[in-house]
């Protein structure tokens, strides 16, 4: 295929090669797109099927597609070659890093710091609501997640697809220890985390001898049951009806966001009533609790138990010939990472005041394991740039009432928001392999600490 | 007694069906070595693609013969499925062929987002009814046999055969088995393994779609999210089986079907898919590396 393709390029100019290939791609978006955007299916008034043609809309979508691979053949293909051929030929100069890059962590950290307060002064009280909520905290939710599923993906190399089980006990054991006993938030987040973490450990029993994919189905298996359980124990879940009225996260049992209260925020403080407060506070919540999760990460890494994750990733005969027990291994990464899991379950039961099964389907579990490849696995800053891309970027779609106005009042741009988040995760993998930060840092280093090309780290055989 | 053949009729359908699925994993699995989440959705695909061509055929035609029908169905669901699945080999698995083991099936895992919101997109996202295309059912000392159970484990038995005649008789078999033993190696001794691994791709997505067509035919009816719950269960049937091992697929889908129809007879229909999920765990834990499944020796 390359070989072919270098003896053409020789004869024939950019341009032509790409007029052929445009020609290519629109013959085979014809085949692909003939039934599903030619026709479609709609039910007329005795609801039975009927055939719709829309055929308009198939040529555009044809002739976008040709245009589109004209283009990246003719010039972005071309330019990707001459400027990595610059760079092969110029010299490597080794530049000193800007203040942004040198301090990238304690920056990022005074950014999330004033973001709310930020916004309220961009956008006042009742407008910073929708920011910080579907921005902030949705995002940060994710980030927590994700930093969690990385102790037994990143680190240990254990392919779990099932992570959002952990996520699900989490949330239901805040929702009915809340709602039956009235638990207040402090006392059963500790209290969600163990349960996570003692599901992590009897997930992680059946499939210590398993590897690889065996391993993927068995935990996508696991994540599913919990699901399904939730769905069918009605007596106690109360089925996909889910679990309402789940009670707020009160301030340490100092003041309280609920408008009823005799010690709700606005009162005592005599400020105006509004929702932002809870939002705020929800915010520095879950901000918390994620450096709390980075903190551990980075702290186990230094540790035996985290040293001996990133060997057991690195070589699991190597690892169990050097004594280090992998049943233990295995069993702490699992029940680590579970336990973040259910910290943000039981976040996320406070946040929303309602659970179902619908938030827990295997989709949930896919986005977190894509987000912890894409930020490239093991590197936090990576994994939280690649949760600000994908969730704030599908989060945005929600925002563009604009293109109401290009296609017309019918058109709603939050369809295409799992269809462009599919699409966004296979051109991202295409694109950087390794992930967006594709260097890592090794806690075990002789004489001075540098980063190592992500390329020279194993992802694991689990 | 007959409650009991009567079950095992049923698992034997839809245990065809999953089967059929079963294959296209285990043979992607076999060859490269990543699972392809997004077969779920091509079989998807193929089931929306005959659904498609049903109702172009009904508003064409004033009425043809069930047995054409099914057959134009089924061949260009089987067309359409493997241009998809041949541009997506091509777009999202090629151009990370060598790179590490995550990446691919993340780009799995997007396709497979990205086709089932496709199909919601442009199709819109209601259940698809389609009027009862075969009705009859037999009975045969109680125990009552449709025709389209029948048709279901006669076209799957004949796939079977064509595709075990392919695998093993032919050179295209050859060179899929040498691809799957050592890629480099084969590469070597003149099997183009770009080709041979887009028409692996192909025949796993030709017999999802006739998996697809089937199951329209038996359900009558099909919907944008239908790929992932029976795309899940053939999965799981090829690891039950033993990722890699084509009779292994058959025999996965065959058990997980008798799992499910005796569970929903026996026990609760609500916890049939937890049966099923759990008898995998089960069958793991004594088989790492499922029932017809070599072991995987690690080098050092």
């Amino acid at each position: 295929m390359a070989a072919v393709s270098v003896e053409s390029g020789a004869r024939e100019t950019p341009v032509t090669k790409a007029v052929r290939e445009a020609l290519y791609a629109g013959v085979i978006s014809f085949g692909l797109f003939v039934l599903f955007i030619g026709l479609r299916t709609d039910q007329n008034i005795r609801n039975e099927l009927v055939l719709v043609q829309r055929w308009g809309l198939l040529a555009i979508v044809v002739f976008l597609v040709m245009v589109g691979r004209f283009i990246y053949v003719a010039f972005i293909l071309p330019a990707i070659a001459r400027r990595s051929a610059a760079r092969a030929a110029a010299p490597t100069v080794v530049t000193e890093k800007g203040f942004v890059r040198r301090n990238l962590t304690s920056v990022a950290i005074v950014c999330l710091l004033v973001y709310p307060f930020a916004m309220i002064m961009l956008v006042g009280l009742q407008g910073s609501l929708k920011w910080v909520d579907n921005f902030g905290i949705q995002i940060l939710i994710y980030v927590m997640l994700a930093w969690g599923l990385n102790i037994v993906v990143g680190l240990a190399g254990l392919l779990d697809l099932g992570y959002v089980a952990f996520y699900a006990v989490g949330a239901y054991a805040y929702a009915l220890l809340g709602t039956q006993l009235g638990w207040s938030f402090w006392i059963l987040l500790p209290a969600a985390g163990i349960m996570a973490a003692f599901w992590g450990v009897i997930l992680g029993f059946p499939v210590l001898r398993l590897r690889g994919d065996y391993l993927a189905i068995v935990t996508l298996a696991f994540g599913e049951i919990i699901r399904l359980v939730l769905i069918n124990w009605r007596e106690v879940t109360n089925g996909s009806a889910g679990i309402s009225g789940i009670p707020k996260v009160t301030f340490f049992g100092l003041f309280s966001f609920d408008v009823s209260a005799p010690n709700y925020i606005a009162k005592v403080f005599d400020l105006p009533t509004s929702g932002a407060y809870y939002k705020i506070f929800l915010y520095y919540l879950i901000l918390g609790l994620c450096m709390l999760t980075a903190f551990v990460t980075i702290r186990l890494r230094r540790m035996p138990v985290g040293r001996a994750w990133e060997a057991l990733r690195e070589d699991e005969i190597a690892c169990r010939s050097l004594g280090i027990n992998t049943t233990t291994t295995k069993l702490t990464a699992f029940a680590i990472g579970a336990m973040f899991g259910g910290f943000a379950g039981s976040f996320f039961a406070a946040r929303q005041g309602f659970v179902s099964p619908e938030s827990f389907v295997f989709l949930e579990s896919a986005i977190i394991l894509a987000i912890v490849v894409l930020g490239g696995m093991g590197s936090l800053p990576g994994i939280a740039i690649a949760a600000l891309v994908m969730i704030g970027g599908t989060e945005i779609l929600r925002e563009l009432q604009f293109l109401k106005r290009v296609f017309g009042p019918d058109f709603t741009p939050e369809l295409y928001r799992m269809l462009l988040f599919g699409l966004a995760m296979v051109i991202v993998m295409v694109w950087k392999p390794r992930g967006f930060v594709g260097s890592r840092e090794p806690t075990a280093f002789l004489h001075e600490r540098k980063s190592v090309s992500a390329a020279f780290t194993k992802e694991g055989h689990g | 007694m007959e409650y009991f053949i009567q079950q095992i009729v049923n698992g034997l359908t839809l245990g065809s069906i999953y089967g059929l699925i079963a294959i296209g994993y285990t043979m992607v699995y076999g060859i490269i070595g990543m699972i392809n989440f997004a077969h779920g959705d091509i079989f998807m695909i193929g089931a929306f693609g005959a659904l498609i061509v049903f109702l172009i055929l009904a508003a064409a035609f004033y009425s043809v013969p069930v047995v054409v029908a099914l057959l134009i169905m089924m061949i260009v669901a089987m067309l359409l499925t493997s241009l998809y699945n041949w541009t997506i080999e091509k777009v999202a698995y090629r151009p990370l062929r060598g790179s590490f083991r995550l990446a691919p099936l993340i780009t799995a895992i997007g396709m497979s987002i990205a086709l089932s919101n496709f199909v919601q997109v442009t199709q819109g996202p209601r259940n698809k009814p389609i009027p009862p295309m075969v009705s009859q059912v037999y009975n045969v000392g109680g125990i009552s046999i449709s025709l389209k159970q029948i048709i279901i484990v006669i076209v799957t038995v004949a796939l079977l055969a064509i595709f075990w005649y392919l695998v093993n008789r032919t050179s295209l078999g050859r060179a899929q088995r040498a691809c799957e033993q050592d890629r480099k190696m084969a590469a070597l001794l003149g099997v183009d393994v770009d080709r041979t691994i887009s028409i692996t791709f192909i025949m796993g997505a030709a017999l999802a779609a006739v998996a697809g067509t089937l199951f329209l035919m038996y359900y009558g009816v099909v919907v944008f999210s239908d790929g992932f719950v029976p795309g899940v269960k053939a999965f799981t049937a090829a690891v039950l089986g033993g990722i890699g091992s084509i009779p292994g697929a058959v025999l996965g889908g065959l058990l997980i079907g008798f799992i499910e129809s005796m569970w929903s007879a026996y026990f609760s229909i609500d916890y049939k898919d937890v049966a099923a999920f759990s008898i995998l765990a089960i069958v793991l834990i004594f088989l790492p590396s499922g029932i017809l499944g070599r072991p995987e020796v690690e080098k050092v």
